[in-house]
């Protein structure tokens, strides 16, 4: 392969996605009821420690068994009205969408992903020219050492990766683009 | 700030253009002086770009962590399928009962990896401004009309050619509050997804010979004249139909890691 073209540029997703990119039951990648659901919620903040309220968040994962094929049907449309009418309940997307509150605040509900210990998170907002990967780690799933992510890291920058357990399947995921002074920035990834 | 008593209060002060397209050469000239002396190109914005006053708060200052993994999740992606797209999704000027004001124009392009192949039945999302320079967004107050025929949302999967095609209408340049008089020049948002999670691109269509490319921050901030020129269409008349709409051609090359388009018969 000796071809390589340059890149189209990235661009800020601006403030107005809203009406355009969410859809219903873009959180939901589990299927209602599923009695492995688990949820990851968190608030993306800024460097002045301020909640982001147009903060767009995405999440790609293996499925339970592993898979990592996906399937379509996360925003599966109504022909006749053209609304989204969300996913089967049975293919598993593996994709999610969600657009923060108007508090910063957003709330995935999937199931635990299979051979990897991580969702995979993506950011975008206003002010931010070019999207930010990172990963939320689920910390029963994680074997630190066996992470070379993880393990390459002072565990103060690792500890941003490492969703926080609050109740039995509950787990808190902050993002912060900035270090705040009191808080440490997340740590982001680049894919080369 | 402190107002004597019985003034209204005053809206912040902005800074001039001049001011903003001062830093906008400033910056664009330490990277080609950069460029010239060997340094690497960059096809993307820096995410870091105190012209566009938003960027400030909003990126990171730490570098970005490279993850060593040939097994990373990223490597793979969503997909989607035709039942996430119905067949009215990528004509924007039949989602209402009338004609939406504007000029009809057709949008169509490639969307390829660095190798050049065409990324097939994946999702292309776009969002623009009405011809009047006003999204259908109720936090846009920009006091330009809303067109009751016109929503300004598309959606399609590309062909085996990697192709897609949207017709909609030309959108209108629009005021901002990044500075006074600040102007961005018309555009519409693309949403686009390859084979790999880590191909994920959002971005921004502009039309050639606008005269607002100059003064706009985020168009700016691709700081590489060359990969500032890509996100312009071409005028392509063989696009235009006798009688109904003009064409533009943008063709759209995802990046990614070297694994998404190095490897032979994936």
């Amino acid at each position: 392969m000796s071809t390589s073209l340059p890149p189209t540029a990235s661009q800020t997703v601006g403030p107005f996605y809203g009406y355009a990119l969410p859809f219903a039951g873009g959180g939901d990648i589990a299927p209602a009821g599923h009695p492995d659901t688990i949820t990851l919620h968190g608030t993306v903040y800024d460097g002045a420690g301020a909640p982001i309220p147009d903060a767009l968040l995405e999440f790609w994962q293996p499925a339970p068994d592993g898979s990592r094929a996906g399937a379509p049907g996360s925003l599966r449309r109504d022909p006749v009205t053209g609304a989204v009418i969300g996913r089967d309940g049975l293919a598993f997307t593996g994709f999610g969408r969600v657009a923060a509150d108007a508090d910063g605040h957003y709330l995935l509900r999937t199931l635990p992903p299979g051979g990897v210990p991580y969702i995979s998170v993506c950011v975008f907002a206003r002010g931010l020219l070019h999207h930010l990967f990172t990963r939320a780690y689920l910390p029963e799933l994680t074997d630190i050492d066996g992470e070379p992510l993880l393990a390459s890291l002072p565990p103060h920058r690792r500890a941003t990766l490492l969703a926080v357990p609050e109740h039995e399947r509950v787990y808190r995921f902050d993002v912060r683009l900035q270090a705040d002074g009191v808080h440490e920035e997340t740590v982001f990834l680049a894919f080369e | 700030m402190t107002n004597p008593p019985g003034t209204p209060p005053q809206p912040p002060r902005l800074e001039t253009q001049q001011t903003i397209s001062a830093e906008i050469a400033e910056i664009r000239d330490a990277y080609g002086k950069a460029v010239a002396e060997g340094g690497p190109r960059r096809d993307h914005p820096d995410r870091d770009y105190p012209p566009y006053r938003s960027s400030v708060l909003r990126h990171p200052k730490h570098a970005l962590v490279v993850p060593r993994d040939p097994e990373a999740a990223e490597l793979t992606g969503p997909v989607f399928g035709v039942t996430d797209v119905t067949e009215l999704d990528n004509d924007l000027t039949r989602q209402h009962l009338g004609e939406p004001l504007g000029e009809r124009m057709l949008v169509t392009g490639r969307v390829l990896d660095r190798a050049g192949r065409p990324v097939r039945g994946q999702l292309v999302e776009i969002w623009q401004a009405n011809a009047s320079g006003r999204y259908a967004h109720q936090r846009d107050q920009h006091p330009a009309p809303l067109d009751p025929n016109f929503t300004g949302v598309g959606r399609c999967l590309t062909d085996d050619d990697g192709r897609y095609s949207f017709v909609t209408i030309k959108p209108g340049p629009y005021p901002w509050r990044n500075h006074n008089n600040a102007w961005r020049p018309a555009h519409i948002h693309f949403s686009l997804f390859g084979t790999a999670f880590a191909q994920r691109l959002v971005t921004q269509m502009y039309f050639p010979g606008d005269p607002l490319f100059d003064f706009d921050p985020i168009m700016q901030a691709v700081t590489d004249d060359s990969a500032r020129r890509r996100l312009v269409a071409d005028y392509d008349h063989n696009l235009s139909t006798h009688e109904w709409s003009l064409g533009y051609r943008w063709d759209i090359v995802l990046d990614g890691p070297a694994a998404t388009w190095m490897e032979e018969g994936r």
